[in-house]
């Protein structure tokens, strides 16, 4: 006999979700196969890749090495919910999309989470090293890595402006 | 698609309940998940038991107690709570600034999204991994059936071998062994302290000296009580991700002067299932840091120490030469950034 389905309450991308699962499935599984948030990607599914990076209490994780049973009570960011941080279209997305930094595009909603927790964390210009390192858990096996790294740093100058032009008018 | 078993989860709150949890029959300890969740994903099983499949998974989440990191000064240790992430171990400022070896060895584990998971209590408790045993149950098949570790009765890194080799591959282990760490385990008998350097043994199939139904509570680093110069080498195929290929921790302690090698202590990772602490390292005891003599005595003690196996990429005469190139290097790098 199979264990029980367990009910779990969490929030993903800022609503309040209820749902219930197998005890054994991970996080990444109740996303796509319960919630149908696909975004995040099912990769290589043991830790190496990094393609189902997704955010939780806006710390970086792998949803697939995440039981979703541990997602109880707290806040799951993924790709679709990323445009709700900046109220419509992330300046990464746009960046990544003025930069053509996404190919096949398997990598990059797991590549946004970690590149958004890095410019949160740092709240300022970044460096290409920084990105790199923030980065190094998030394989592109189109190797388009340069493109992806110009996109986050001009997303943290976009961002880093932004910050200067509010911080001006409030004055 | 790699689909994990199915399981049970509880989630205790205290570290009693976990104990008493850990009482069920087959249950095992959840932390971060990074090492049991792909092993199970793999469909390995218990280290004593590899086709068993854990019926239950005690959870860690909830344990509150496990999560800081505390300076006692009285007692000269820093206490690292079992719970505490790999990333706020080598982020911490204490950690940064007393023992910059640790700090490395944690921030060089897997990858940042990894790093944020795992524990250091999970670390300490990383199973050992062989390149023939790391693989889906598909690939295992394919190469005949598996080996000791996994479902079979043979070893590919040792025709004919009858013990596990699968080698500790933990960044941080040999670190804290260089540090003369201690590991606090909690169990249906109590709690004990052991010197983490005797927690290991050298059995692939069960490398630690844990008791059935323990859990690691606590990792207790003594205080330096004068100058060190510490540092922790990883070589891996990427920079990143991988397990390392070698694996070294130095540690240096000078005397007052900051100059003349009071004490030293080298260990040495993913050989066997054991770390290896150098021996015979005496004579560089009493010679200046920076005199080219002690990177020469202490990396040709650990290539004439060290002999490494087939058991993770790369040949293993290769990865020998490594350790001595990689050691050199590391301790000429310390002497020159200490003047």
């Amino acid at each position: 006999m199979s264990p029980a389905a367990i009910m779990l309450s969490m929030t993903v991308n800022g609503e309040p979700v209820q749902v219930a699962a197998p005890p054994h499935w991970t996080l990444l599984e109740v996303l796509r196969y319960r919630l149908d948030l696909i975004g995040s990607k099912q990769g290589c599914d043991k830790g190496d890749c990094g393609a189902c990076t997704v955010q939780i209490d806006g710390v970086p994780q792998l949803a697939c090495l995440t039981l979703a049973i541990h997602a109880e009570g707290r806040a799951v960011t993924t790709v679709e919910g990323l445009g709700l941080l900046a109220g419509g279209v992330h300046p990464l997305q746009d960046a990544f999309d003025r930069h053509t930094a996404a190919q096949c595009g398997f990598c990059t909603p797991g590549i946004l989470l970690s590149a958004e927790a890095l410019l949160r964390k740092r709240g300022r210009e970044v460096s290409r090293a920084e990105v790199c390192e923030a980065l190094a858990g998030n394989l592109c096996r189109c190797t388009g890595y340069t493109k992806i790294i110009d996109a986050v740093v001009d997303a943290s100058r976009v961002m880093a402006g932004a910050n200067t032009q509010e911080a001006g008018r409030g004055e | 698609m790699l689909r994990l078993p199915q399981f049970e989860v509880v989630a205790p709150e205290s570290v009693a309940d976990v104990v008493t949890a850990l009482q069920r029959p087959g249950a095992r300890v959840i932390a971060g998940g990074t090492d049991i969740l792909p092993n199970l994903k793999h469909h390995l099983g218990t280290p004593q038991h590899p086709a068993e499949l854990p019926p239950v998974l005690v959870s860690l989440s909830r344990v509150t107690a496990l999560r800081g990191v505390a300076l006692d000064e009285a007692a000269g240790v820093l206490r690292i709570g079992a719970g505490v992430t790999l990333s706020q171990l080598s982020e911490h400022p204490e950690v940064q600034r007393r023992f910059p070896s640790l700090s490395q060895s944690a921030g060089a584990v897997a990858s940042p999204p990894i790093r944020n998971m795992g524990t250091i209590g999970g670390n300490v408790n990383l199973d050992t991994r062989c390149r023939y045993v790391n693989q889906t149950h598909f690939w295992r098949e394919a190469l005949g059936g598996g080996c000791l570790k996994s479902e079979g009765n043979v070893c590919h890194v040792v025709p004919g071998g009858r013990n596990c080799v699968a080698a500790m591959s933990s960044d941080n282990v040999p670190v804290l062994i260089s540090l003369d760490a201690t590991i606090v385990q909690a169990g249906p008998e109590g709690v004990r302290e052991l010197p983490i350097e005797e927690f290991y043994k050298a059995d692939g199939l069960a490398h630690t000296n844990a008791k059935p139904g323990e859990v690691t509570t606590e990792l207790r680093v003594p205080l330096p009580k004068g100058p060190r110069r510490s540092h922790y080498i990883k070589w891996s195929v990427r920079k990143s991700i991988d397990f390392p290929l070698v694996s070294v921790a130095l540690r240096f302690d000078l005397g007052e002067d900051e100059a003349t090698v009071a004490a030293v202590k080298v260990v040495v990772g993913v050989l066997g299932s054991k770390p290896r602490t150098l021996s015979k390292l005496d004579d560089v005891v009493g010679k200046k840091f920076g005199d080219p003599a002690v990177a020469r005595m202490v990396s040709d003690a650990a290539y004439a120490q060290c002999k490494p196996l087939e058991n993770v990429p790369y040949e293993a005469a290769y990865r020998r030469d490594m350790i001595r190139v990689y050691t050199r290097r590391a301790i000429e790098a310390l002497a020159a950034s200490a003047e």
